[in-house]
């Protein structure tokens, strides 16, 4: 049998108080010692023989040291983006919305593409913290907190959207059912309004869900600082002039945030029957979400929009979406925080890497539906709007001919979404950060090309060629965008720097030496490649 | 704290009442079956203090299964019924409104929004029933002001035996701890406030 250790049996060793045994080679097959892929064997979630204190000093350091050189200057550029994009708005506000590219007839283009982009990129995070939990993926544990907050941030940027894209902004409140002068309700019929009761709940749940997750990692650090000020009054000010502890401040705020947790069982057992609960009620919720979010389109009779495959093609694309954004943020984040290689390691990766290939999968499968379901359902608007609204390319077709006026964005699509996933299908690539990174980014611009194609080019052209119309985004249109991104960014940053990245309990709870049984004979038989049954 | 009016009132040297007694443990497995042990002596007012959920624990000490769930079913299933009330009342009762020809009282557009009512509430119920059960907020406790306990949000692992408990005896349950693989135990004095008193929990 195989002559290396496994990892948690070294730790399992090291606790034990047992010599340390001879390190073993390497495998160069097993990465960074997570890629073991023998049946008997469980690859280690966290690498470097890891105790509890290891990954509390990790996690708590990335927020109680100075930050890295890099960080500050980061936030002041995502930060200044961010603030453009809030400098458009109110020109928007103020202009009126003539002032983007729409027309007569195309009257959702930028604003309705970035509104489904955000949310889609939202769904990761419930899917890892929700149904990963239910089907008991440990791996989860060290990327729910910033999938979660990624969700959080995603879906803020969601909601301005279709906040803003009402024209008179400051009657957004009418989005509500709230009494009113003209003693009007709003049209329960309508999809637009499931949607704003799907978003919003969907975004206060994930609120929760991520406060909640939160609350034992807060009060950690409230911990650690009461600790530190118990040991010297007199630490680090916030400024050198402003006599006002840092470890006060800190001991103040995430003490009130964690709400006085203790760690006791009895409040643990609690705490996990409501987390099963949550994830319980998130995971219909989230594939609701986007499922409203299509009947948007799909109860039209719009060709192109009035389809039923719709809800699983957007939920699918959504998870799709998301973990390439999740990946995008992680992969540069595993670099500029090295220890995090420990915790998020290259079996993360591929694992997300799988789920991208198996969603880009099920979307491109889609995309292929969308095509026989126009042919074989007869009707001569859905075959036009799929061949001469989206596919047909200028040079396929002769001189004078008609072509889709959209077909690059439809053939972008498709080589983001449908071709470069498929990459997955190698092991080296999928277990290489860089092609993962690379193609996560093909993703997500593939997949915001994805919206678009489905809201603009069915829009732009309808039954009487007499409403053709192109749409052309104007400079507001690009920037209220770019803004957007920055909002997502900066929030982004700003989390890495106060908050827990990692859901330290839960991460600990996974390390072996949590079981109760650890040490017993059975589960290191378990846990042994020499062992068996 | 809550105090069970029975029984005698422990104070230290000083006069200070005990909130408890409380050892370390090595490892999840010691912890684990001292839990054990403290259960099979007839404890009822004591708890184990980890950094994160230890599987199993809940059998190990004897508590019983958390009604919670079922709080959050009544509450969900409550606020989609409400939901579903509040778009049948404005759309067919005060404001009767005609769309696409169909009944305003017919049911079907009226799903999804019942649907998302019943989550929002049940997810509101989940988190802020935790917290009551659990008698959270509570920004102070006994056990905060010892240093060593400190460390349990880091990667210690104790046990606290209340004073209130009805079995509590300063001598027998330092011993039952120590028997039990407890290091460090130590005497935790209550809150120097008058402690108020608040009726049996739940």
């Amino acid at each position: 049998m195989s002559s290396a250790m496994h990892p948690d049996e070294a730790t399992a060793r090291r606790l034990a108080g047992l010599a340390a045994a001879p390190a073993a080679p390497p495998n160069p097959d097993h990465g960074d010692g997570s890629l073991i892929d023998e049946p008997g064997v469980r690859a280690p979630l966290v690498l470097g023989n890891r105790s509890f204190g290891d990954v509390t000093n990790i996690v708590c350091g990335y927020i109680e040291n100075k930050p890295a050189r890099w960080w500050l200057p980061a936030v002041l550029f995502t930060g200044s983006i961010a603030g453009l994009g809030g400098l458009f708005i109110g020109y928007l506000v103020i202009t009126g919305i003539g002032t983007w590219g729409l027309n007569n007839q195309v009257d959702w283009a930028w604003d309705i593409t970035n509104f489904v982009f955000w949310i889609g990129i939202g769904h990761a995070g419930t899917l890892i913290s929700a149904i990963l939990c239910l089907l008991k993926q440990k791996w989860r544990t060290a990327i729910n907190r910033s999938a979660e907050a990624m969700t959080i941030f995603a879906v803020i940027c969601a909601a301005t959207f279709p906040g803003i894209h009402i024209g008179r902004q400051w009657m957004a409140w009418m989005l509500f059912p709230i009494p009113n002068a003209n003693a009007i309700w709003p049209n329960f019929r309508s999809p637009l309004l499931w949607d704003v009761f799907a978003v919003s709940t969907y975004g206060t749940v994930s609120l929760l869900f991520w406060y909640m997750g939160m609350i034992p990692d807060l009060a950690t650090l409230r911990d650690r600082a009461d600790a530190r000020l118990r040991r010297n009054p007199n630490g680090a000010t916030i400024l050198p002039f402003v006599p006002i502890r840092i470890d006060r401040v800190r001991a103040f705020v995430y003490g009130l945030l964690a709400v006085g947790w203790r760690f006791s069982s009895r409040h643990w057992h609690r705490y996990e029957a409501a987390y099963l609960v949550l994830a319980g009620i998130s995971t219909p919720l989230v594939l609701s979400v986007h499922s409203i979010v299509s009947f948007d389109f799909a109860t039209s009779i719009i060709p192109g929009w009035h389809t039923t495959i719709f809800p699983p093609y957007f939920v699918a694309g959504a998870i799709f979406g998301g973990f390439a954004m999740v990946l995008l943020l992680l992969i540069p984040f595993r670099i500029l925080f090295p220890y995090m290689r420990d915790l998020i390691t290259l079996r993360h990766l591929e694992n997300m890497a799988k789920i991208v290939l198996a969603t880009g999968m099920m979307v491109g499968f889609a995309y292929g539906m969308e095509f026989f379901i126009a042919w074989y359902s007869g009707s001569k608007f859905e075959q036009e709007a799929f061949l001469y609204n989206r596919l047909m390319p200028p040079f396929l077709v002769g001189e004078g001919e008609r072509y889709a006026p959209y077909w690059w964005a439809y053939w972008s699509m498709i080589g983001c979404n449908v071709l470069s996933p498929q990459l997955f299908w190698f092991k080296a690539m999928r277990r290489s950060p860089l092609v993962i990174f690379i193609v996560s980014l093909l993703v997500t611009i593939g997949m915001w090309f994805e919206r678009f194609v489905i809201i603009v080019t069915s829009l732009h052209r309808a039954f009487l060629p007499g409403e053709w119309h192109m749409f052309h985004p104007t400079l507001v249109d690009i920037l209220i965008f770019v803004g957007s991104c920055g909002v997502f960014l900066t929030l982004f940053l700003l989390f890495a720097r106060y908050l827990p990245m990692f859901a330290m309990a839960e991460v600990k709870a996974v390390l072996p030496q949590a079981s109760p049984h650890h040490g017993e004979e059975p589960t290191t038989a378990a846990y042994s490649t020499t062992g068996g049954h | 704290m809550a105090r069970h009016s029975t029984g005698p009132i422990y104070t230290t040297e000083s006069g200070v009442p005990v909130h408890g007694i409380v050892a370390e443990y090595a490892t999840a497995a010691d912890v684990y079956r001292a839990a054990e042990m403290i259960r099979d002596a007839g404890y009822t007012r004591w708890d184990v203090y980890s950094p994160f959920p230890i599987h199993g624990i809940d059998e190990a000490m004897g508590i019983r299964r958390t009604r919670l769930p079922i709080l959050i079913a009544c509450i969900g299933l409550t606020g989609a019924a409400l939901g579903y009330l509040m778009q049948y009342w404005m759309s067919a009762v005060d404001y009767q409104l005609v769309v696409q020809g169909k009944n305003p009282a017919s049911w079907e557009a009226y799903i999804p929004i019942t649907f998302e009512m019943g989550i929002l509430s049940a997810a509101f119920t989940a988190i802020l029933g935790m917290l009551a059960f659990n008698k959270l907020p509570m920004w102070n406790h006994p056990l905060m002001r010892k240093d060593r306990f400190l460390r349990v949000s880091d990667d210690r692992l104790m046990i606290c035996i209340e004073a209130c408990d009805e079995k509590f005896d300063q001598e027998k349950t330092r011993h039952l701890l120590e028997a039990a693989g407890g290091t460090n135990v130590d005497l935790v004095e209550e809150e120097p406030e008058p402690v108020k008193e608040e009726p049996a929990g739940h």
